[in-house]
């Protein structure tokens, strides 16, 4: 790989929700400017994991974090630490789109109003327009930036979940299915879009679809019943995995 | 018995308990329009007075006045002499007896009647004038058909003379019919025909705002801070424990709870729209706190996920999203509950309602009745026309509780939100 | 006085909020450092300093402030004249407050005249010290505030913590009502006690409190309690009380039951969404309506038909204010139903359909006794609105506590007794009104103890099906 430089790291991860331990030991390299696919069965701790990046665990109370996840050598598993601040630098699209029930500019401008990163108004309208521009939405919305964002069609509302995850300029964007609530075409779209993103924001994103990983992803990483088994380049994992089980799963003999 | 038989057995048990049912519904149905029909056929009546003509001549001499008196002069003189002039000039009679019992077709507020008339109409002095005086209770309910003219004289308040006098003063058409204005700009009076809901109108308003301002606010930030913030532990077990059973504890109990702490601890004025408003917001908070949670609860933790994703701390994910989402399905639960609140009776009888209060109160911190307590009151009293009254009231009372309870389900439909 | 107070808090609330926002953007934009919240949190962190102490100072301000003047007033009393009984240092109290207020009537005496000097002295220190001591909580805030500004970069984090703890204080006022109406009808109940013993309360056959005429209740003889033992004994009204309620349920329950049958099984969606909210209206109107309408139309309805069938029939009878209050819990009872009845699962009921039951035995049979715990719950909740309401068997049953079973008499409630007890003018240290009080704790553990199976019954019903 001619990238070596590794934005986020984690070592020992455990994570319990409760009684019941959804991640075991979770060592894990995440290189800068590339996309890393997570692929395993359901409720193999995939989502768990990158949750845990952006400290979206800390919502649900029984949940318990140990370990350490450093991002450009910080340490974010820290009781002390500012989560907004966090969440700022990493961006986060979730499996169903949820948009705010707002117009489609307030979704975008939420972000850089709390943050107070737009002194004002064209300030923000630049970012606005640049935000949904990155996001490959501008053009279908651009004359209908003060219609709710809930209007939209499921794929537009996905990429304008990524404009608003954009818009705080983040390094790191995760995403965790974004593609299982949509159609073909609006998959094919996003996908295209993560492709260019990826030139400026390092991508985590959680799969189900093992084509989609080989699509979209430079390295891939398989988890199974909370452990992970095998990390590699996705062209390796895909091509001649090194594990029987990651062998198994990928050619569908079980999940 | 063969298969049909039992067959025939069972599908006429089927029939029967679907009988039932319906039977129960209809009743039920039946109730509310028995007991509407009750309150507003004898309710209807009280919005019309009856009143009798008089022919009155603001003669400035007989009242003491200069030919252009200043309105000082024209509120402090008495009428009293032109009133039982004009009065006994209504009908010819002989001696005091006779004279006395015609004065009595009239309520005893003829004199300030004519001298209101005069004080709006400074131009009238020195003209002459018909006006319509109220009459007394007893000839405003015959007049209504609600007095048993059947009865034998010595077991009515009114007598054959006077019966004679109305019914030639109805042959004149003198006697008349109009909008009763007094029931809604009078205080409460020992006199039916007086008696207004004034008061009561204008201490409910407060009651209600005082409890509105209390309860609100604290219903929110309880709702939110139980919904959204509060850790899972003793503490907000037990407080919501308090909230659910504080919801079914009966009414009477607040009032106790406001004749003890807010009366006899905190020394708060008795009688009061203050005190009034204090302790049923005390009541209605559980009732407001239970739907204000659930419309928190109706927001999906998408929402949140996604503000807080991009950065918003819990309060701004709360402040920012949530709470504007759940703010239409707060407000439709707080009117319900302010509802319930404006027809609750028992505690502010305990806390001192129940005085006769004449005025009408111009601060919450005045002696005041409410409606629902107004109706109480009237209740208890013998004579026939509160009972018209009352059913009037009574009919002003619901007529806010339908209002209210419009708002509350057009704000639901209006912004409820299928997720 | 406190009104201005409050106004002068909003405006220099205002104020340091502006303060604190242009202040934070002077530091950032001198000495270049980032902050990671907006300046506006610096503007509500100094508003919250400026305002929260003060706040505070004035509520418990106002909330002492009378009982300690009032302590300091009966000490000078008592130093005139040590023989004041707790009763006269009220008494003149009350009149010195009356003076001062300029609504006072009855015979001016001297001591009444020194004492509203006193009070008038009193209240201008109270006055003074209350300002004096607002202003120097107030710069004392501020300035600690300001000096937290420009060495603090977590002012959101602070603000939303005090906010948060705000709004735990509002969700901690349920619990303090819960504390009030035990407090207060503890405290009274156990004046009463203290006079009457509990058991003669609990267990005596004979109510009668208007023979109770002892001013002080500390101070019983021996002979004096031997009379009011007779007259404060509550089974009669226990009696009356749960009689009304079950004349009340067995109207409520079979109308509310099969009402909420018919709605959940059979009824269109057409006849459900207009006959729901007509049987609902019955819930929304007033008690007093409800109390009217027994007194009025129901009571001597009954009374006529007595006649006529040469009954003896009492014009306050407990038939009528049962029967209305059991019109007033048909709701109640029939949408609690209806919810508990859709709640069943509709496999339970197909697989009865599928052996070839009809919909009554499909409903008797297996939809009844699975959603029978919920049910029973509902009633439960209904029985306990029944005995707690007020109104109508103040308006329609009697005031006499008898004895009886027979629905054509008149009886009296633990209700009734309170509202009689506590109207008009009372005074608040003789047995009497303590009695309220005592009927009130009796009737608030028992809805309490209600509530709390139904729940228990309604829970466990929920948690079978969800």
């Amino acid at each position: 790989m001619k990238n070596n430089k590794i934005k986020i790291k984690s070592s020992n991860l455990n994570v319990h929700y409760g009684e019941k331990q959804a991640l075991f030991d979770v060592d894990l390299d995440i290189y800068d400017k590339e996309v890393t696919a997570l692929i395993g069965p359901s409720g193999c701790g995939k989502s768990t994991f990158i949750r845990c990046i952006n400290r979206m665990n800390d919502v649900i109370d029984i949940c318990k974090v140990e370990g350490s996840i450093t991002i450009d050598d910080e340490e974010i598993i820290d009781k002390n630490l500012d989560v907004v601040g966090l969440r700022e630098k990493i961006g986060m699209v979730f499996q169903k789109p949820n948009p705010f029930p707002k117009s489609i500019y307030d979704n975008i401008s939420y972000g850089p109003t709390i943050h107070g990163l737009a002194e004002n108004k064209t300030d923000m309208d630049e970012i606005v327009e640049n935000s949904l521009k990155k996001a490959a939405l501008w053009n279908e919305v651009k004359d209908r930036l003060n219609e709710a964002g809930t209007g939209l069609s499921g794929g537009q509302q996905q990429r304008l979940c990524i404009a608003r995850a954009i818009s705080v300029n983040p390094q790191v964007i995760l995403m965790d299915e974004p593609c299982s609530a949509l159609d073909p075409i609006a998959t094919a779209k996003i996908e295209e879009l993560i492709d260019e993103l990826k030139k400026s924001y390092t991508i985590v994103i959680v799969t189900h679809s093992m084509s989609q990983a080989v699509r979209v992803s430079q390295r891939t990483g398989f988890f199974h019943l909370g452990k992970i088994i095998e990390v590699d380049t996705t062209e390796k994992i895909f091509k001649n995995p090194g594990n029987k089980m990651t062998q198994d799963y990928i050619t569908g003999r079980f999940g | 018995m063969n298969k049909e038989q039992r067959l025939k057995k069972r599908h006429n048990a089927e029939k029967r308990f679907k009988l039932y049912g319906l039977t129960s519904i209809l009743l039920a149905i039946f109730f509310v329009i028995f007991l509407l029909n009750a309150i507003f056929s004898k309710g209807s009546g009280a919005f019309l007075k009856t009143t009798i003509d008089v022919e009155v001549n603001f003669d400035a001499d007989t009242l003491e006045l200069s030919e252009s008196p200043p309105l000082e002069d024209l509120e402090n003189t008495d009428y009293y002499e032109l009133a039982i002039d004009s009065i006994l000039k209504v009908k010819k009679v002989n001696g005091l007896t006779e004279e006395k019992l015609l004065i009595n077709l009239f309520s005893p507020d003829y004199e300030y009647e004519i001298r209101n008339f005069l004080l709006d109409n400074p131009k009238a002095l020195n003209q002459t004038t018909v006006l319509k005086l109220t009459a007394s209770d007893d000839f405003d309910q015959l007049h209504k058909g609600n007095y048993p003219r059947e009865l034998p004289e010595e077991r009515r308040r009114i007598n054959n003379f006077q019966l004679n006098l109305y019914d030639e003063l109805v042959n004149e058409g003198k006697v008349n019919k109009i909008f009763n204005s007094y029931l809604f700009t009078k205080g409460d009076s020992r006199n039916p025909e007086l008696a207004g809901i004034g008061g009561a109108l204008v201490g409910s308003f407060f009651t209600i705002v005082i409890t509105l301002l209390l309860s609100f606010p604290i219903a929110i930030a309880a709702s939110v801070y139980l919904e959204e913030f509060a850790p899972k532990n003793k503490i907000t077990d037990f407080i919501e424990i308090n909230i659910n059973n504080l919801a079914a504890v009966p009414s009477i109990v607040f009032g106790l709870l406001g004749l003890g702490i807010l009366l006899g601890t905190f020394h708060l004025p008795r009688s009061t729209p203050l005190v009034a408003g204090i302790t049923l917001a005390l009541m209605t908070l559980p009732r407001i706190i239970i739907p204000c949670r659930a419309s928190l609860k109706a927001v999906p933790p998408s929402i949140r996920e996604g503000a807080l994703a991009i950065g918003a701390s819990k309060v701004q994910s709360v402040t920012h999203h949530v709470l504007p989402l759940a703010i239409p399905g707060t407000l439709s639960g707080t009117i319900i509950g302010l509802a319930q609140a404006l027809g609750e009776t028992a505690p502010l009888i305990l806390i001192g309602m129940v005085a006769f209060v004449v005025d009408i109160p111009s601060i919450p911190t005045d002696p005041s009745a409410s409606l629902p307590v107004q109706v109480y009151l009237w209740s208890e009293q013998a004579e026939r026309g509160f009972v018209e009254k009352t059913s009037a009231t009574i009919m002003v009372l619901l007529s806010f509780l339908i209002t209210l309870n419009f708002i509350a389900v057009y704000l639901r439909q209006k912004f409820e939100r299928k997720w | 006085m406190n009104i201005i107070i409050l106004l002068l808090v909003t405006i220099f609330s205002y104020l340091s909020f502006l303060y604190g926002r242009s202040r934070i953007r002077k530091i950032t934009s001198t000495q270049s450092i980032k902050i990671n919240a907006l300046p506006n949190y610096y503007g509500y962190y100094l508003a919250l300093w400026c305002a929260l102490p003060a706040l505070i100072i004035l509520l418990f301000w106002s909330i002492f402030e009378p009982a300690i003047i009032k302590y300091l007033i009966s000490q000078t009393l008592i130093q005139n004249d040590l023989n004041y009984s707790s009763e006269q240092l009220n008494l003149l109290y009350q009149k010195i407050r009356s003076l001062y207020e300029g609504n006072f009537s009855g015979t001016l005496t001297e001591e009444i005249k020194i004492g509203v000097k006193n009070y008038e002295n009193l209240q201008t220190i109270a006055q003074n010290s209350k300002i004096v001591l607002l202003l120097s909580t107030f710069i004392a805030a501020i300035s600690y505030g300001i000096f937290r500004i420009s060495k603090n970069n977590k002012a959101r984090h602070d603000v939303e913590k005090i906010l948060t703890g705000l709004l735990f204080v509002c969700s901690l006022v349920a619990i303090l009502t819960t504390m009030g109406i035990i407090f207060s009808l503890l405290f009274e109940s156990l004046k009463f006690f203290s006079a009457i013993n509990i058991f003669d309360f609990l267990f005596g056959m004979n109510w009668s409190p208007q023979r109770a005429f002892v001013s002080d209740a500390s101070a019983i003889t021996a002979l004096e309690y031997e009379n009011l033992k007779g007259a404060f004994g509550s089974v009669p009204l226990f009696a009356g009380t749960a009689f009304i309620a079950l004349i009340a349920m067995l109207v409520a329950v079979p109308i509310g039951l099969f009402s909420g049958i018919y709605m959940a099984e059979y009824a269109s969606s057409k006849v459900r969404k207009y006959s729901k909210p007509i049987i609902e209206i019955l819930a929304g109107i007033p008690t007093v309506v409800y109390g009217f309408f027994a007194a009025l139309t129901v009571g001597p309805f009954f009374r006529e038909l007595g006649e006529k069938l040469n009954l003896e029939v009492s014009s306050e009878s407990a038939l009528a204010a049962g029967l209305v209050m059991g019109v007033m819990i048909i709701p109640y009872v029939s949408s609690l139903s209806d919810d508990v009845i859709n709640a069943v699962p509709q496999s339970l009921r197909d697989g009865s359909y599928a052996i070839g039951a009809t919909k009554s035995e499909t409903i008797k049979n297996v939809v009844i006794p699975a959603a029978l715990p919920g049910i029973v719950g509902s009633v439960l909740l209904a029985v306990s609105r029944a005995i707690g309401e007020t109104m109508i068997v103040v308006m329609a049953a009697g005031l006499a506590a008898n004895l009886t079973i027979n629905p054509l008499e008149s009886t009296t409630t633990i209700t009734t007794q309170i509202v009689m007890l506590l109207i008009g003018d009372q005074e608040f240290d003789s047995p009497k009104t303590q009695s309220a009080f005592a009927l009130g704790l009796t009737l608030f553990f028992a809805t309490l103890i209600l509530n709390y199976i139904a729940l228990r019954f309604v829970k466990k019903y929920r948690e079978k099906y969800e």
